[in-house]
């Protein structure tokens, strides 16, 4: 079985949806229809790009377009975790934040899944590597930004309870550490929502993706099911990196609690 | 070197150069306007704000001291106290016994050291956050406004308690806005006026 290839025809077809969409925004007086066409031309446009790029590195079969291509999509990615926040580090440190935590995260759960689980020859095929690296990065730099945006928001809150503690000879490591902890645990939560109703609530989209295509559902499955773990891998580095590294960085070496460094 | 506390220099980019000396059992009392720099200057001796210049205590410098050991020798009190658990309780680790006492003198009800934080009133807290300070009997006690929330009467027992301290040896540094209580209390007296400290 195969996939069914979309004429121009079927794509149009669907496309009249968006414009029974824009009729209820004029109906309803919701005035969204601005939102939603300007909206569905950026998805066509990018995603056509991306598809031609694609197009382009397979054909390349360079090991270092993969990389740069990767490289590109972290540093968006990083810019997004670094730009959450609503309290942010003086001088660009969110960004140098939001790099470490979703560059590491996701090189060591993309290389160690190439290297293992799927093995394509060689292991660095940009047919694998790009689109692994992409769903990996979605996850990743959400859980990176949530952990950051509550690690930086309930420090910056908790000042007064933190200095409190510092003021009665707690170090700041014991000060901080249920903020830390609740850091990480708010990253961990859209994965653990994600496996808890995978199946149930919801069809993943690879999954869905592969079934379409014409996959046996077992085999499906079996790759869902890596990916879950390695969405959740990816995850917890990269929540624990994002929290950590913020909670080094609002420290000095007399242990005090540095706010000063936040905007 | 001397006894007690003294600094030397002591200055941030907003205030000092201080200097000032604090015997074993002495109390230094500042009064000045908002925003002088008081809090300040507090916030920098326990080492809470990044400083220049030199602060010891009994001769040692504070930088041949660990961080936690110092504050914990040297321990600020602020004006908003600040809490980390639900309850009162968690906030004791000393002796259970010694801080009902403790608190019982400062006119605390028993029952309010087995609630919760979000029930007690400002001026609770801040006897409580005080409670808690004194019973790790440390050698300097830096007061913010210990009494700004407080009636004549709580106001009475708090001095009372802390005179005990002073003539145990422990020396206080205060800011406060009474000039009464200053007389009450201290021996030295400072105006803080735009981040300069004088003597009064």
């Amino acid at each position: 079985m195969n996939a069914i290839p979309l004429t121009p025809v079927d794509v149009a077809t669907a496309a009249s949806l968006l414009v029974l969409d824009a009729g209820l925004s004029l109906w309803l007086n919701i005035s969204v229809h601005r939102q939603l066409f300007i909206a569905a031309t950026r998805m066509v446009v990018q995603l056509i790009a991306i598809g031609y790029l694609l197009k382009l590195i397979f054909s390349m079969n360079s090991p270092a377009a993969t990389l740069l291509l990767v490289l590109v999509m972290v540093l968006v990615a990083a810019r997004e975790v670094a730009a959450r926040p609503d309290c942010r580090f003086i001088g660009g440190f969110n960004l140098a934040i939001g790099v470490g935590a979703v560059g590491f995260a996701t090189l060591v759960t993309v290389v160690l899944a190439l290297t293992t689980a799927i093995r394509p020859s060689p292991w660095f095929d940009a047919h694998y590597a790009i689109p692994l690296a992409g769903i990996i990065l979605g996850s990743v730099l959400n859980s990176a930004s949530l952990s950051l945006d509550s690690m930086l928001s309930s420090v910056s809150r908790e000042r007064p309870a933190i200095e409190a503690q510092l003021s009665l000879g707690s170090t700041y490591r014991e000060a901080i550490a249920p903020l830390a902890r609740e850091s990480v645990r708010r990253g961990l939560l859209p994965i653990i929502n994600q496996m808890s109703a995978a199946g149930i609530v919801t069809l993943p989209g690879i999954m869905t993706g592969q079934i379409l295509a014409g996959l046996d559902p077992m085999e499906a499955v079996k790759y869902q099911i890596l990916l879950m773990f390695l969405l959740s891998g990816g995850s917890a580095i990269a929540a624990v990196i994002a929290t950590y590294a913020a909670a080094w960085h609002l420290t000095d070496d007399r242990g005090r609690l540095r706010l000063d460094r936040l905007k | 070197m001397t006894n007690g506390l003294t600094l030397d220099g002591l200055r941030s980019l907003l205030a000092g150069p201080f200097n000032l000396e604090l015997l074993p059992g002495a109390c230094a009392a500042i009064t000045g306007p908002s925003g002088s720099g008081k809090s300040l200057l507090l916030r920098m001796v326990a080492d809470l704000d990044p400083s220049d210049g030199h602060v010891s205590l009994s001769g040692r410098d504070r930088n041949e001291w660990s961080a936690p050991d110092w504050r914990k020798q040297v321990i600020y009190v602020s004006a908003e106290s600040g809490w980390w658990a639900e309850n009162v309780a968690p906030h004791f680790t000393a002796d259970w016994t010694a801080a009902r006492s403790l608190a019982e003198r400062f006119g605390l009800k028993k029952e309010l050291l087995d609630g919760a934080v979000a029930r007690l009133s400002t001026g609770e807290r801040q006897r409580l956050a005080l409670v808690r300070a004194l019973l790790l009997t440390p050698s300097v006690l830096l007061l913010d406004e210990p009494t700004s929330a407080l009636d004549e009467n709580s106001t009475e027992q708090v001095e009372t308690v802390l005179r005990e301290y002073l003539a145990a040896g422990t020396s206080i540094l205060m800011v406060t806005h009474h000039g009464e209580q200053a007389r009450r209390l201290a021996q030295q007296h400072y105006l803080m006026a735009a981040g300069k400290l004088k003597a009064a």
